[in-house]
């Protein structure tokens, strides 16, 4: 009796129904509209590197120590000083960064006893050619510039 | 291959793979089929190679750290965890009690991920195609507490040698214990979805047994050991990073077939919530890390430290020469040995079932080519 009941009023369906149903709540939508909306990621993520100035006089906050250089496990940093012979200090001259073949692992920012070199919240790091993934001083100091959708 | 098989004329060679969606990765299992029988399995591995144990020898201990992660990247907070403490111990120091909470807490939560993501690959194999999308959604909250923590969602590099890199973060003992809350109602709705489903229930009894006895002589651990019945889990047998402080049991299955295997990783799930959430009650404070030289030259020696990845044992084998790069440096990944089981189980069953037996041994193909 009792399984004719459930077969009419399709009992099972209603049940089966009723778990999707109670899944559809706003609540537990996690899609996001990626380009129209950006995701917020988290403030530690490990994204874009970017190479920090100061921001009074805009002189670069790396002493060019070359820590970053020899924390990273894939040597991927290359770093080349100049000795300025009215400071005696070494000046950086230049900086370059292969995000192609980087791990955002974070062995680099933790290595830097300045805090010049930072992994930031970008994480758009895609480029048309394989060169345009090789990041030189210029490009980290600025980040990247994804363009931007509106939909 | 042998040429005679080729001769027989009821037996058919399939390959199945590499590109295969439900191998998990890319394995390919060359099957000899006669009709819908399977009278043998041949696997061929190793499209994954990339040689981490080779790139362990060239890079400073600290370096080959975010090298782990990328070998069972489903679960790699606790390889992380494994080689941290192999270090360790060859350096002959521990991590603060700080630092080890907070361990048991993201690798528990680890666990939960790497099952979640197993349930719904498996249920996807058999052909249920709802559970993937609950699952994922679950597993979503534990890699925001990942992005939170460390700045990564997968690949994380949790763990450094001595203890942590990271502090953790303002509402860290919140988010842990708002997701175990929501948590432990969803397993009870994915019990309801798979557990008495006729045809899960169809597809999974009986399938690919493996005894106890079977287990030990191929060396299978984790889940498809217990699932026969064994009693065996390195957090209660060697306990590391305080496991003897918390309360939790064993779930084992008794026929070791594969509905046994998904029953006893249902389990794993509810007493790892169990423990994140004793663990998150008692975090103590103090220092996250240690006393590590800047330059690590550990002794010359070699240590075997093995952890209950969420998988089975795994284990690594670090030998030093004294210098800043281990002079050997050996994983004992638990996917490629619980792999091994896989002609054993398969044998004499039907096509359809190897699918469901590659997906039950929860193999992670980065981790068996490593
Ligand atoms: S994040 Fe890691 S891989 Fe990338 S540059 Fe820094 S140290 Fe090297
Ligand atoms: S470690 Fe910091 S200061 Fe030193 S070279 Fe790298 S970015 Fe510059």
């Amino acid at each position: 009796m009792g399984k004719l009941f459930r077969k009419i009023f399709l009992v099972d369906l209603f049940q089966g129904l009723w778990v999707t149903f109670r899944n559809q709540n706003p609540k537990y939508i996690y899609t996001e509209q990626y380009p129209a909306e950006r995701p917020k990621v988290a403030e530690r993520y490990r994204g874009a590197p970017r190479l920090n100035i100061n921001p009074e006089n805009g002189e670069t906050l790396c002493i060019g120590c070359n820590l970053c250089a020899l924390a990273c496990p894939e040597g991927l940093i290359v770093v080349t000083t100049e000795r300025n012979e009215k400071t005696r200090r070494k000046e950086l001259t230049t900086f370059t960064y292969d995000t192609s073949r980087c791990m955002f692992c974070g062995l680099c920012e933790d290595a830097c006893p300045v805090d010049a070199l930072e992994l930031t919240q970008d994480f758009e790091l895609a480029s048309y050619t394989r060169e345009g993934a090789i990041w030189d001083r210029q490009m980290l100091e600025e980040g990247p510039k994804p363009t931007r959708y509106r939909c | 291959m042998p040429e005679s098989t080729f001769l027989d004329s009821t037996e058919l060679v399939l390959n199945m793979g590499p590109q295969h969606p439900s191998t998990h990765g890319v394995l390919r299992v060359i099957l000899k089929l006669d009709g819908e029988k399977v009278n043998g399995t041949e696997c061929v591995i190793g499209y994954l190679h990339r040689g981490v144990e080779k790139i362990g020898e060239n890079r400073t201990y600290q370096q080959f750290a975010p090298y782990v992660d990328r070998m069972d990247y489903v679960a790699a907070v606790s390889n992380g965890l494994g080689y941290c403490l192999a270090v360790e111990k060859l350096l002959n120091i521990e991590a603060p009690p700080r630092a080890q909470v907070t361990r048991v807490i993201l690798t528990e939560l680890n666990r939960i991920a790497s099952h979640l993501l197993w349930l719904g690959t498996h249920a996807l194999d058999i052909g249920a195609i709802t559970p993937v999308f609950y699952c994922f959604r679950e597993r979503e909250e534990i890699l925001k507490i990942y992005e939170n923590y460390c700045g990564a969602r997968l690949t994380t590099h949790a763990f450094r040698i001595g203890g942590l890199q990271y502090e953790l973060y303002d509402g860290f003992e919140e988010q842990t214990k708002a997701f175990c809350d929501m948590f432990l109602p969803k397993v009870d709705e994915y019990e309801e979805l798979l557990t008495n489903n006729r045809i899960w229930v169809g597809r999974l009894k009986g399938v690919g047994i493996l005894t106890g006895e079977e287990c030990k002589e191929y060396g299978v651990t984790g889940p498809v050991l217990r699932a026969a019945g064994v009693k065996w889990d390195l957090r209660k047998a060697q306990p590391y990073s305080g496991y003897e402080q918390y309360d939790f049991e064993i779930p084992t299955g008794e026929n070791g077939d594969t509905y046994d295997r998904y029953m006893v990783r249902m389990q794993e799930m509810r007493q790892s919530v169990r423990i994140i959430r004793q663990a998150v009650d008692k975090i103590p404070s103090g220092p996250i890390m240690g006393k590590v030289p800047k330059v690590i030259k550990p002794p010359v020696g070699e240590v075997y430290v093995s952890i209950e990845a969420p998988k089975g044992e795994l284990g690594y084998f670090v030998v030093s020469d004294n210098s800043t790069q281990p002079y050997r440096l050996r994983v004992r990944p638990p996917s490629f040995i619980n792999l091994q089981a896989l002609d054993r189980m398969v044998r004499g069953g039907l096509v359809a079932d190897v699918v469901a037996i590659v997906g039950t041994l929860d193999i992670v193909l980065g981790e068996v080519d490593r």
